[in-house]
């Protein structure tokens, strides 16, 4: 108790912390990924892109391990614990927000968009332009864009893949209960655990694409069916590879000693991660594959 | 309480440094005053692109006939003028207050998230030079609309996929500095501030965040789908494959009315702080002032249709979305009346920043009066796409949030420089400025109401009187805001010592006047106890 306002904590000490360069090389990072990526769709050339994903990727690289390594020298207290813990909230609460835009694509397809196109209500576009268009789900249009296709069902592939995540959330939660009482060799096997599942999962969902596209005629130019389909679940499977990584790095750290039963925000923030993901897939399962 | 004990001794002796020589200072930037700054100049200076940009829209519209752009660049001055003033004059600006004022209120040594501020400020440079780059590629900068409708929109060449990488970069900025700003406000407030003592600045800050966390990611998934149609062969807003062009619109309004909530919300803040100092009374209604601005977030996600009332929607949801955004007047109408009760029986003095706010009050309510008559549906069916809408939405957003920027700048600038201002000037630029913008955007109701669609180069000779005052108006508004910039410039570099209070007759109240003029470099290294 050396300091005056050591019952301050919420403001009195708040580790203010010194310059960096992380953030301005972070923003050239994304300028050249960015526009290295409008430069392959104009001009077919990629490799402006390829470079910037790679600056993209030192930047993580070096700013998280400046990070990591304040954090083992025990340079953040409570209140900066705290700022994390909000942040990352906040952030998981956007990227639900992200998922929301394209989950309300799906809905207004199937339940707003197909009945008029098929004739309910405002009629114009089926009297006029697709007369014999009954809608349905799912559909790729009046026009079949894409040709005839068949669809992934919800109690095959896709039910496996569901226990798999669920059971990595229950192998996460064992690890962390395992954090909270010292006990790391539990908390060291589960985490690889929950991140072989995870990579597991991304595994047999690329063997589903792989058979979506070369047997059922399904892709993601297969009209809005296509469309919400793959985007849903390929912006969901990048975000599970993005966990999974995450939760890679998590062990690594966790194997080196980082973290204690107290004091383990980066393991609390992907597990948050991981739950949100895994949150994600169950409306993906309910929405894209069951109903 | 060992577990305390040992965060307080790592904690300490981190604070004590002042900023960082040259160049450095800024492109490492942690202190959330630098990084206010450069967004508030950042901003100066898109607001200057943008209203250059609406100076060859004006030209253009001086006189009937095609004479100084030709109609496709005409169509392009005005998509950019609205994306960059949107994206980059307002909400930066509003940031950058933010940065500035936020940890000064709630007694905060700085931003929660240093870094992450850096970051978000930084993003955006590099986000409007590539939309500013558009301007030089095959096809020419998008033309469109700000609005970025489909199927118009996928024929943009090839600044195409560079206006939606802009757009998801600037989304990337607003939501980092959102998440700042809400941690900061929840975590760093003084001892003793309760959220009902925060300055109201604070509160509607606290409540734009969240609307920003909510809607931005929506707007990245927009255009995000905007880019797959076009490029990956995604049917989204292809009726042939299913899709529908009217989701687009659905989607873009989810976001795009509380983003105009986003613009006006800080702006009341803003007022919120300046009318009471000036009538030397508290403010009027507080609590009734955060129920009304929360009241007013929540109802900006439940009347986006309203946009729409004219693309095709069934009767009950003309009639839903008509209903949900006249219920918006309510809480609106506590606002401004709560403003004139604070000015009832006030002692009122009428420096710039009150001026400001003063016209802010009068001008921004009849951009109201004009929305609720926008919000009528069977009206608006006459209305819609005309320049009556375009007068509604520049008189809340000129004198709305733009003045309230002003009159933020005229209010806090002394605390920041620790100079007065010229007033004399300032009482100048503010007369011309609210004289010109009522000959700017005046007219254009009458011209809206006859008939005169927005977004045309060219017009029927019926409407060129108006449209020659309204070009008039714009290019005096115009010219105006240089006396703006040079007073700016010459506070920064000079002038009469202002006290640590700045308005001493006034007494304003807030943590921000605690603290000497200019601010210190760290603001409170020990958080002081609010009662």
């Amino acid at each position: 108790m050396a300091h005056a306002h050591h019952d301050h904590d919420s403001a009195g000490k708040y580790y203010v912390p010194h310059a960096s360069h992380w953030p301005i090389v972070g923003s050239i990072a994304l300028f050249i990924t960015m526009f290295g990526a409008s430069q392959w769709l104009n001009n077919g050339i990629s490799s402006m892109f390829w470079v910037g994903i790679l600056c993209v990727l030192g930047l993580f690289f070096g700013w998280f391990r400046d990070v990591i390594n304040e954090s083992v020298a025990g340079t953040y207290n409570q209140a900066v614990d705290r700022s994390f813990r909000m942040g990352m909230m906040w952030f998981i609460f956007s990227e639900v927000m992200f998922f929301a835009a394209f989950f309300g694509a799906l809905y207004y397809a199937r339940n707003i968009a197909q009945p008029w196109l098929s004739g309910q209500g405002v009629k114009f576009a089926n009297t006029l332009l697709w007369q014999n268009f009954t809608g349905g789900w799912p559909s790729n249009g009046p026009a079949k864009l894409g040709g005839e296709f068949e669809v992934i069902p919800a109690f095959s592939l896709p039910a496996v893949n569901t226990m798999i995540l669920l059971t990595s959330g229950v192998t996460l939660t064992i690890a962390h209960h395992a954090l909270k009482e010292n006990k790391r060799g539990i908390l060291n096997l589960f985490l690889a655990l929950t991140f072989l599942l995870g990579f597991l999962f991304v595994y047999l969902q690329s063997t589903e694409y792989a058979e979506a596209y070369h047997e059922l005629n399904l892709k993601l130019s297969s009209g809005i069916y296509g469309s919400t389909f793959f985007m849903l679940t390929g912006f969901h499977g990048l975000h599970v590879t993005i966990g999974a990584i995450m939760l890679t790095v998590i062990w690594l750290r966790s194997m080196k000693g980082h973290f204690s039963s107290e004091n383990h925000f980066g393991f609390e923030a992907v597990a948050w991660y991981w739950h949100f993901v895994d949150v994600v897939w169950l409306g993906l399962f309910i929405f894209v594959y069951w109903l | 309480m060992s577990a305390s004990h040992t965060h307080d001794t790592h904690a300490a002796g981190h604070d004590d440094h002042g900023p960082m020589k040259g160049w450095r200072r800024w492109f490492y930037a942690t202190n959330h005053k630098d990084i206010g700054s450069m967004y508030l100049i950042f901003s100066l200076v898109m607001f200057l692109t943008g209203g250059l940009m609406a100076m060859f829209i004006r030209a253009e519209l001086l006189y009937p006939g095609t004479q100084v752009l030709d109609p496709g660049t005409f169509n392009s001055m005005t998509t950019m003028h609205a994306l960059i003033m949107v994206f980059g004059a307002v909400m930066p600006a509003f940031t950058g207050l933010a940065n500035w004022m936020i940890p000064l209120q709630v007694g905060a040594p700085d931003m929660a998230l240093p870094r992450m501020n850096n970051f978000s400020f930084w993003i955006l440079p590099f986000a409007f030079g590539m939309l500013l780059l558009t301007l030089l590629v095959p096809g020419g900068s998008p033309a469109g609309g700000w609005t970025l409708y489909p199927p118009l929109v996928l024929q943009t060449g090839d600044a195409f996929p560079m206006a939606v990488f802009a757009v998801h970069l600037m989304g990337a900025s607003s939501i980092m500095g959102a998440i700042n700003v809400i941690v900061t406000i929840m975590n760093m407030r003084a001892p003793g501030m309760t959220l009902l003592k925060m300055p109201l600045f604070v509160w509607t800050w606290l409540i734009t965040a969240y609307l920003l966390i909510a809607v931005m990611p929506v707007l990245a998934g927009a255009v995000t789908m905007l880019l797959t149609d076009h490029y990956f062969g995604t049917s989204f807003f292809n009726a042939a494959g299913g899709g529908d062009p009217v989701m687009f619109q659905h989607i873009f309004w989810f976001f795009g009315h509380p983003e105009v909530y986003i613009m006006i919300l800080p702006a009341f803040g803003v007022v919120s702080e300046i009318i009471p100092t000036f009538s030397r009374k508290p403010l009027f209604g507080y609590d009734a002032m955060v129920y009304a601005t929360a009241s007013i977030a929540f109802l900006s996600f439940i009347v986006w249709a309203h946009h729409m009332f004219t693309t095709g929607m069934p009767l009950v949801g003309e009639m839903f979305f008509m209903l949900s955004t006249m219920l918006i007047a309510i809480p609106t109408g506590v606002k401004v009346f709560n403003w004139t009760a604070t000015m009832w029986k006030g002692s009122i003095s009428f420096e710039t920043p009150m001026l400001f706010a003063l016209s802010f009050l009068f001008l921004f309510t009849i951009g109201g009066f004009s929305g609720l008559m926008l919000a009528i549906a069977p009206a608006d069916f006459q209305y819609h796409d005309t320049y009556f809408v375009v007068a509604h939405f520049h008189y809340v957003l000129v004198p709305g949030a733009v003045f309230s920027i002003m009159a933020a700048t005229y209010y806090w600038l002394p605390k920041w420089t620790g100079h007065m201002y010229n007033e004399k000037m300032g009482k100048l630029h503010f007369w011309l400025s609210t004289i010109f913008v009522n000959v700017l955007f005046f007219p254009q109701h009458f011209l809206g109401l006859a008939g005169m669609p927005r977004r045309i180069p060219d017009y029927s000779t019926q409407f060129a009187d108006w449209n020659f005052v309204s070009s008039i108006g714009g290019f005096c508004f115009g010219l105006t805001q240089l006396l703006f910039v040079y007073n700016i410039i010459s506070c920064v570099r000079g002038g009469v010592k202002a006290s640590d209070k700045v308005w001493d007759d006034a007494s304003p109240q807030g943590l921000e006047w605690t603290v000497s003029s200019p601010a210190p470099y760290h603001s409170f290294e020990v958080p002081p106890e609010v009662k």
